[in-house]
């Protein structure tokens, strides 16, 4: 049920263009107001919970950084227990909560079988801290720790995989979504509050001020991500992946280098010498991705 | 009221049990161990009607007890040792948010070196967490105190989490006998609990908020009233619990302290031996007493200068250590009497880190170096370890 009125109100501190905001509210318009949120510590806290404001219209629970799955675990089985059952429980995390810290909770919750559903809101780095690497940042991504030089190419490492391994946990469902396809966005977070038990739900919210692009680009690049095919938009009931269901196939999927160029973090693949071995290396690991999923049309 | 043999273990678990929670999240840790089993098999023999939640860590375990206390559950759970020190960081946030979650905890020592044995170290390590801090001298206790601190806790005045530590092995794998009070009577004791805030979306609130300069001194003023508060709360509760149940507690209880030279303090099942030394020592025509500390926060401060003022050495026992200082009860006593123009000579003595045994002779040995002190007038060595194996120095 789409719902009215807004549940994520204007008036919070995100930076212009952000993208975390557009999908929290694509998100819980779609859950409606009975629904209990966590958020774990980061960017979306900082800018919507400073009291005595609050920029969330339902109930919403912050306590740190790692552990968004396991406060949600425990408000999951009181509400059952207390008969208050019917009401959503969604888990806010970013990939650094995520992907890194808070992988732990994260496994424990999922493969406990708790009816949350989680999101994982994904700018790529540890953006309220200023930018620093995680396990999501892409390779060949500078960041504050992984700074591109003379000696360095910038992240030296593959981003983690962490809707598969999510989905490995055999949870009844598991999507990536991202902001330029909110329709998808929408219909999948549907799925997951029609889906009894956890589901896990990665969403790629570029951010202007970590990746360095002009805040009229957030919905562009998010769509060139899935364009040339560096962002696959899929989902999956269960752990078969042979049923992996794309939800955006691409016809003449556009080079990887567009999606690079369009971004500051990449700027040191092009200039002062153009880094060909990297983007070259980026590009074949995304044509292999494709392949493997199926995303050509 | 029936009377049964148990663990210390058991007599946590059964308190718990008695005290009707709605959600135990827990994981293992030796030697607390036995509660989450015990609570497990009350669940499964149909013998208790809550949610047990079995985590990955114990960093879950209290953060799932914040999840579900804050939607208005009554939420227990037990750890200890380097469980705490994991879950450390939550249970600042647990106290913070004002959620009356108890944990029962088998003191155990930290690593390095790993240990299991008795050892107060794990809690007195988390004092400023903003826990409401119980000790028992004997499994009873424990059972009691987990009744007692469910009551506290959830008091208006106080709404704040609280622990219940029962010593290592020495009570979580001893067994003891107990009386157990009977249920209808704990439910008119402890009756269901209302959380006035909570996570409702009838009533949407944030918890947990970002909290600027201009606000967070004030919220941590408001929440150290509440612990200050709930010294008068607590007083309150042991005595409607000696009414209901006919067994006394007191924050700190003296023993043969009226006209005693040197008060030991002590905290655990080591004031048990105290008595048995005190005992001994009075045979011989020595003015000793001791004094058990029950509470540890709030500290009873104002209870403890009145049983003692009139002492020439208050001689504390630490089964703690802060390295570079000295023991955390000792700097503590000494604070309450600083400002005091005459007050007893203060010692301290390190004892029982890790498990070793605290023997009547210990006491003994600490008599006599407290005596020596009040002979020189003045203590010259204010932190002494007592018992050490000098073959591995």
């Amino acid at each position: 049920m789409k719902e009215e009125k807004e549940l994520f109100s204007v008036g919070h501190r995100a930076c212009a263009a952000c993208g975390e905001p557009i999908a929290v509210r694509a998100v819980l318009n779609q859950a409606g107001p009975n629904t209990i949120a966590v958020v774990c510590t980061g960017c979306l806290e900082v800018v919507s919970t400073g009291w005595p404001e609050t920029a969330w219209e339902i109930p919403l629970i912050h306590a740190a950084f790692e552990n968004s799955a396991s406060i949600a675990s425990g408000i999951e089985v009181a509400l059952r227990k207390l008969g208050r059952g019917d009401t959503n429980v969604i888990a806010f995390g970013g990939d650094g909560g995520t992907f890194d810290i808070g992988f732990q909770a994260l496994s424990g919750m999922l493969e406990r079988g708790h009816n949350v559903k989680y999101v994982c809101l994904d700018n790529e780095a540890y953006m309220n801290t200023g930018i620093q690497r995680c396990s999501s940042t892409p390779y060949g991504a500078s960041t504050t720790t992984s700074p591109a030089g003379k000696y360095s190419i910038g992240e030296d490492k593959p981003k983690k995989p962490l809707a598969a391994i999510c989905a490995a946990h055999d949870i009844p469902y598991t999507a990536t979504a991202t902001i330029a396809y909110l329709e998808d966005l929408k219909k999948k977070m549907q799925t997951a509050l029609d889906t009894e038990g956890p589901c896990f739900i990665h969403i790629l919210v570029p951010c202007p001020t970590g990746w360095r692009y002009p805040s009229e680009k957030t919905i562009e690049i998010s769509r060139i991500a899935v364009e040339t095919g560096v962002f696959v938009l899929w989902e999956l009931k269960g752990n078969d992946f042979d049923n992996i269901n794309i939800t955006k196939k691409i016809k003449g999927r556009k080079p990887v280098t567009e999606y690079l160029k369009s971004q500051g973090r990449f700027r040191h693949l092009f200039k002062p010498e153009m880094r060909q071995d990297v983007i070259d290396k980026i590009q074949k690991d995304v044509d292999e991705k494709c392949e493997r999923f199926g995303v050509d049309l | 009221m029936a009377k049964i043999t148990i663990m210390g273990n058991m007599a946590t678990a059964l308190g718990a049990k008695l005290s009707r929670p709605d959600v135990v999240p827990a994981y293992p840790i030796t030697p607390s161990t036995l509660f989450p089993e015990k609570i497990s098999e009350y669940i499964a023999d149909g013998e208790m009607d809550a949610e047990m939640i079995r985590v990955e860590s114990e960093h879950s375990a209290m953060s799932a007890c914040i999840g579900a206390s804050a939607c208005g559950a009554r939420v227990c759970t037990a750890s200890a040792s380097q469980g705490i020190a994991l879950m450390s960081e939550m249970m600042f946030i647990a106290a913070g948010m004002r959620l009356p979650i108890v944990m029962a905890v088998g003191n155990r020592a930290l690593a390095a070196p790993i240990n299991i044995w008795c050892d107060h170290q794990d809690t007195i390590s988390q004092r400023d967490t903003g826990w409401l801090q119980f000790y028992a001298e004997r499994n009873q206790e424990g059972l009691d105190l987990m009744i007692i601190a469910f009551k506290v806790c959830e008091d208006k005045r106080v709404l704040l989490p609280g622990m219940v530590g029962i010593d290592a092995f020495v009570l979580t794998h001893t067994t003891e006998a107990v009386d157990v009070p009977e249920q209808e009577l704990v439910d008119e004791f402890l009756p269901k609990y209302k959380l006035e805030l909570s996570l409702d979306p009838n009533k949407p609130m944030t918890f947990g908020s970002f909290g600027t300069p201009e606000f967070y001194q004030e919220f941590k003023y408001t929440q150290v009233k509440a612990i200050e508060k709930s010294s008068d709360v607590i007083d309150e509760v042991f005595a409607e619990f000696k009414k209901k149940f006919g067994r006394e507690y007191r924050k700190i209880m003296p023993y043969k302290c009226e006209d005693a030279d040197v008060i030991i303090l002590t905290m655990g099942s080591m004031s048990g031996t105290a008595r048995a030394a005190v005992n001994k020592m009075r045979e011989e025509g020595k003015k000793v007493g001791c004094c058990k500390l029950t509470v540890y926060r709030p500290f009873p401060g104002k209870e403890l200068m009145d049983l003692t003022k009139n002492a020439r050495v208050i001689a504390v026992l630490d089964r703690d250590i802060s390295p570079g200082f000295g023991g955390a009860l000792y700097g503590e006593v000494s604070a309450q009497f600083v400002n005091e123009p005459k007050h007893p000579l203060i010692t301290d003595y390190i004892i029982g880190l890790g498990g070793r045994d605290v023997l009547i002779e210990n006491f003994e040995e600490i008599y006599d170096k407290s005596m020596d002190a009040v002979k020189k007038g003045r203590v010259e060595k204010p932190v002494e370890w007592i018992n050490m194996n000098q073959e591995v120095l």
